[in-house]
């Protein structure tokens, strides 16, 4: 995976600016971040390119809310404000979920919520107490990879990565849901997901493929 | 975002009463959270309804009735809505994404705000955010824009699917407020622009949509859904048609047809409707229809291509309904 894949980012504050942690400068994390929001702008529906507004600075936790998180319990105080893709990224850590667009446009935030694929970027955390969420972090046993993980590599069903994890998670319900059965089903049914890289016929083989095995 | 305060509620009284004074009602969030981030939407109350037992899908008669808090995904995929109603599932299908469909609830759906660009840019003019601020898309950017039901202050189209087939099927909406119940169609929920553009629904203040009923028809099983968009999925219409056909022999007895991404609001076609009534299923036939519906279009300086492209659209979802396609 290079991190040059997309030109450096030029006017998209969302990705810096969207944080409830503070910042401490560029990691590889956030630059990782503008590099996909830079990607996901150009590819979103409708949306158009603007520099985002500020969530404002971090405020104190004011809700208490419990999310099962790929099986264990976490009971959290959070800020009404944080959808569960921030919730995920910043407040536990989980960063597999990715901010693309933070619209709905562009999937790359797809978490199954109650067995349910969904943009986390568009769903308040606090209204979701008591779910089980299932990020990209919970799909492996161990080191035993899911089958979809496991044919996303097989078929190159990615090139730069930043949309993979939202991609898997949208195919392991698409296929659960079955709307695997065919190639253009598979189109179709996965078009919630944007690849910037135009790995599309990778993944779409991926998906077919971990379908016809489960 | 601005700081909001957060209510989830468990009964209908507890929920009226609350956005009786002045807290905004939150389902999906597909919308709102989307505007709230924007700072475009700026409730200081939220109230969630989710609890609300208000997701059924279930036949009554003839009809499909549809709570307001049932996810588009759930309502597509329902056997009553595939038996009594495959226009409804087939334009929700059209509509966002799987993940979104799970997400989106109906009456969410239908009071989901415009995709005009500048609604979304905050040191834009736009009469529908900021009244009397001037509309940038009249000389801007307006090439997905309305070309019927415009005014010299808004021409931006509802952007929903489903709300143009229930608009062509004739459905009504059930709604309960701090007045009572009260139900009507739901064309009269969508308001003109006017000069009053942030202006866009007739409910009261503090009005909950309950439900969606759809009524059976002749027609219902010989209706299609066509969504013309810059992609092949997963994009907003350009144009759109739902129509619906009731056929004997090779004559129409009745029709049904509304349009989406053209109007300031989903647009029945009556005109259309009308001059397809007695006339023989075909190509002739569909196409001197669907001419009638040009009437009073008035495009913009980046649409004219809507006009070529309307009747065309009405004419291929005839086609693909009296199964001539
Ligand atoms: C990227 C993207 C693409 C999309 N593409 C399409 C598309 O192609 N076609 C399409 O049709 N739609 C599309 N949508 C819009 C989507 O369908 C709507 O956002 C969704 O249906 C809104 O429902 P919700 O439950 O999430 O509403 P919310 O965001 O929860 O609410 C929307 C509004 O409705 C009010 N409200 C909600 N429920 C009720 C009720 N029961 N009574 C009274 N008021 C209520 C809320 O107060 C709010 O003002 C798209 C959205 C996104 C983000
Ligand atoms: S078309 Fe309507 S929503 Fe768009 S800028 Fe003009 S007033 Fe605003
Ligand atoms: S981050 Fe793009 S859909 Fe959520
Ligand atoms: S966006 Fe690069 S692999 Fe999909």
């Amino acid at each position: 995976m290079t991190k040059t894949n997309h030109d450096a980012p030029s006017g998209n504050e969302r990705s810096l600016s969207g944080h409830d942690a503070p910042q401490r400068g560029p990691s590889r994390r956030s630059i990782l971040q503008m590099a996909g929001g830079a990607a996901s702008l150009a590819a979103a529906p409708a949306a158009i390119a603007q520099p985002a507004s500020s969530e404002g600075p971090p405020t104190a936790p004011t809700t208490r809310v419990r999310l099962v998180v790929n099986g264990s319990a976490r009971d959290l105080k959070i800020d009404p404000r944080q959808s569960i893709l921030d919730v995920l990224r910043e407040t536990l850590d989980l960063t597999g979920t990715k901010k693309g667009c933070n619209q709905g446009a562009c999937g790359a935030c797809t978490v199954l919520v109650n067995g349910r694929r969904v943009t986390s970027c568009l769903t308040l955390a606090v209204m979701h107490d008591g779910a089980e969420i299932t990020t990209i972090e919970g799909l492996a046993r161990g080191d035993e990879l899911h089958p979809l993980q496991a044919a996303f590599i097989e078929h190159d069903g990615f090139q730069c990565g930043f949309c993979t994890p939202g991609q898997i998670m949208s195919g392991v319900a698409c296929i659960a849901e079955g709307h695997a059965t065919s190639p253009e089903q598979i189109q179709f049914w996965m078009s919630g997901n944007i690849c910037r890289c135009a790995a599309y016929p990778g993944i779409v083989a991926a998906v077919a493929d971990a379908a016809g095995r489960t | 975002m601005l700081p909001f305060s957060f209510e989830k509620v468990r009964t209908e009284q507890d929920a009226i009463r609350a956005a009786a004074a002045g807290a905004r009602y939150i389902a999906g969030g597909t919308t709102l959270i989307d505007l709230m981030r924007d700072e475009v939407e700026r409730p200081e109350r939220l109230v969630d309804i989710n609890a609300l037992p208000m997701a059924d899908i279930r036949a009554d008669g003839a009809d499909l009735v549809i709570g307001a808090l049932a996810r588009m995904s759930d309502v597509a995929a329902h056997r009553e809505t595939k038996r009594l109603q495959p226009l409804i599932a087939e334009s929700l299908i059209e509509g966002a994404s799987p993940q979104l469909r799970n997400m989106a609830s109906m009456g969410g759906n239908l009071l989901q705000r415009v995709r005009c660009p500048y609604f979304r840019m905050l040191d834009a003019a736009c009469n529908k955010r900021d009244p009397g601020s001037g509309c940038s898309a009249i000389d801007g950017l307006n090439a997905g824009h309305a070309i019927l039901g415009t005014s010299n202050h808004c021409v931006a189209t509802h952007p929903s699917d489903v709300a143009v087939a229930l608009v062509a099927l004739g459905a009504t909406m059930r709604v309960r407020g701090p007045q009572g119940e009260r139900a009507f169609p739901v064309e009269e929920l969508f308001r003109l622009p006017g000069d009053t553009p942030h202006l866009e629904h007739t409910l009261h203040p503090g009005e909950l949509i309950v439900e969606i009923r759809v009524p059976g028809g002749p027609y219902a099983r010989q209706a299609r859904y066509l969504k013309v968009r810059d992609r092949a999925s997963y994009e907003f219409a350009l144009v759109s048609a739902a129509v619906a056909l009731e056929t004997e022999g090779d004559t129409i007895r009745q029709a049904r047809v509304a349009v989406g991404g053209v109007g300031t609001r989903p647009w029945r076609m009556r005109a259309v409707e009308e001059a397809l009534r007695g006339k023989p299923v075909g190509r002739d036939t569909f196409t001197a229809a669907a001419h009638l519906a040009l009437e009073g279009t008035r495009p913009l300086s980046h649409n004219h291509y809507k006009v070529e492209l309307l009747p065309r659209t009405i004419v291929r979802a005839l086609e693909m309904a009296g199964g001539t396609a």
